[in-house]
C-alpha cells in the first residue's frame, strides 16, 4: 500500500516539476509579455496542481489534505486574476506604443 | 540535502539584492526589493523563525513594497537617463553599507560559542502568561514596553503622512488607489479574496498566542484585504477627518497605555498584568492591536489626502 502511495507521489511531484522547469524556460526564453504569461500560469496551474496531488496521499490528517487543496485553489486564484492584470496592461502599452508610431 | 537547500537560499539572497542594487530604474528595484523580502522570509523559515518569517514577508516584503510601488510611480520620468542619485551620494551610501557590513560581520563572528541566550528563561515563565508562543510572551508579556513603542512609531509615522497634505485637504480623503476603470479580474478578486483574507487574518491573530502568529501578521493581511478593495473600486478610500477611523487607528495604542497603567493599580509595575488573568488581558491587547496596525497600514499605503499630489 505505501509502495503504491509513494509511487502516485513521485510520478505526480516530477511531472509538477517537469511544468515548472517548462513554465521557466518559457519565462526565460519566450519574446513577449502574454506569451511568457502564458508560460507562467501554465506552470503554477498545472505543475502546483500536481504537486499537491502528488503530496494528497502523505497528508497525515483529512484536514491538512483539505489545506493543500485549498492553497492550490488560492493559487490559481491570485494567478489568474494577475496574469488578465498584467495582461491588460501590457496589451493597452502595445496600443500605446503602435499609436505612437 | 538540507545543507544544499540553505546554500541555495544564500546564493539566491545574494543574487536578488545585487539585483535590487543594480537596477536600472526604481520600479525594478522596488520589484526586486519585493522579491528579497520573499527570499529573506524563505531564510527566516530554515532558521525556525516562523513568526519573523510571517511579519517579514507580510511587511517587509508586502506591504513595505507597496508603498515604495506607488512612490516610485509617482517620481518623475527621466527618459533614458539611469534614475539614481549623483555619484557622490551612491559612494557616501556605498561606504556606509561597507562599515555597517564589516561591524555586523565583526559582531556575528565574534559571538562566543555557544551564544548567549535568553531563550531557557523565557521558557521557563512560560506558564504564568498563559500563552504557548514564546515569541508572542516576549512581544506582550516580557517586552510588552518595546511593543508598544512600535505601535507608537506606526501612529506617529501616520501623523507625518497625513501632515504632507495641503490645507485644503486636510481631513479629506486619500485618492483612491486604483485605476479609474479597474478590469473586470480585479473587481473578481476583489470580491473573491476579502472573506478567505478575513478569516485567515482573525486565525493568524487568535492562532498567535500559541503558534507562530499574531496582531502583525493578522494586521498585514487585513490592511491588504482593505487595499484590494479599494484598488478595485468597490468603495472610496475613508475621509481621515472621520471620527470612527481615528478611533480605530487610536484603538490599540490607547488599549495597550491603559493596561500598561492598570498594570500599576493591579500589579505594581507599568504593563503588569493581574495574576491568573493574563492571556484574557493579552486577547483584548491584542485584538485592538490588531485592529489598529490593519488601519494604519492601510492608510500608510493609501498616502495623505488629495491635493497634495500637485507639486
Amino acid at each position: 500500500m505505501s509502495l503504491l502511495t509513494d509511487l502516485v507521489t513521485i510520478t505526480c511531484v516530477l511531472a509538477g516539476v517537469v511544468f515548472f522547469l517548462a513554465g521557466t524556460l518559457g519565462l526565460l526564453r519566450f519574446p513577449d509579455t502574454l506569451t511568457r504569461l502564458h508560460a507562467l500560469t501554465k506552470a503554477d496551474n498545472v505543475g502546483l496542481a500536481l504537486i499537491v496531488l502528488g503530496l494528497l496521499p502523505q497528508a497525515g490528517t483529512f484536514l491538512d489534505a483539505l489545506k493543500m487543496v485549498a492553497i492550490w485553489l488560492l493559487v490559481q486564484l491570485a494567478s489568474g486574476a494577475v496574469a488578465q492584470l498584467l495582461a491588460e496592461v501590457a496589451l493597452r502599452s502595445a496600443h500605446a506604443a503602435e499609436a505612437k508610431e | 540535502m538540507s545543507g544544499a537547500l540553505d546554500a541555495g537560499i544564500a546564493a539566491l539572497l545574494l543574487g536578488v539584492a545585487f539585483r535590487v542594487l543594480l537596477a536600472r530604474d526604481p520600479l525594478g528595484a522596488v520589484i526586486g526589493f519585493v522579491a528579497l523580502g520573499l527570499v529573506i522570509a524563505l531564510a527566516w523559515v530554515r532558521l525556525a523563525a516562523v513568526d519573523v518569517a510571517l511579519t517579514e514577508a507580510a511587511i517587509g516584503g508586502g506591504v513595505t513594497g507597496l508603498v515604495m510601488v506607488r512612490a516610485a510611480a509617482r517620481l518623475p520620468k527621466r527618459e533614458g537617463a539611469r534614475q539614481t542619485a549623483d555619484r557622490g551620494t551612491n559612494w557616501i551610501a556605498a561606504g556606509l553599507c561597507v562599515l555597517v557590513f564589516i561591524g555586523l560581520s565583526a559582531v556575528v563572528l565574534g559571538l562566543p560559542e555557544p551564544a548567549p541566550t535568553l531563550a531557557p528563561e523565557a521558557a521557563a515563565h512560560l506558564p504564568g502568561t498563559g500563552l504557548g508562543n514564546p515569541v508572542t510572551a516576549v512581544l506582550l508579556v516580557y517586552r510588552a514596553l518595546d511593543t508598544l513603542l512600535e505601535v507608537v512609531v506606526l501612529l506617529l509615522a501616520l501623523i507625518a503622512i497625513w501632515s504632507l497634505s495641503a490645507d485644503a485637504s486636510w481631513r479629506g480623503a486619500p485618492p483612491p488607489p486604483g485605476p479609474r476603470q479597474p478590469t473586470e479580474a480585479l473587481v473578481f478578486l476583489a470580491r473573491v479574496l476579502p472573506p478567505v483574507g478575513v478569516l485567515v487574518a482573525i486565525y493568524l491573530f487568535w492562532a498567535g498566542a500559541d503558534v507562530p502568529g499574531g496582531a502583525f501578521q493578522g494586521g498585514a493581511v487585513l490592511a491588504a484585504m482593505g487595499l484590494l478593495v479599494l484598488l478595485a473600486g468597490l468603495c472610496a478610500p475613508p475621509r481621515i477627518g472621520d471620527r470612527g477611523l481615528r478611533l480605530l487607528v487610536l484603538a490599540g495604542p490607547v488599549v495597550f497605555l491603559a493596561v500598561g497603567m492598570l498594570g500599576w493599580a493591579v500589579a505594581g509595575a507599568f504593563l503588569g498584568y493581574p495574576e491568573g488573568a493574563a492571556k484574557p488581558v493579552i486577547i483584548a491587547v491584542e485584538a485592538a492591536l490588531t485592529l489598529s496596525i490593519a488601519v494604519m497600514l492601510a492608510l500608510l499605503v493609501l498616502g495623505p489626502p488629495a491635493g497634495a499630489r500637485q507639486p
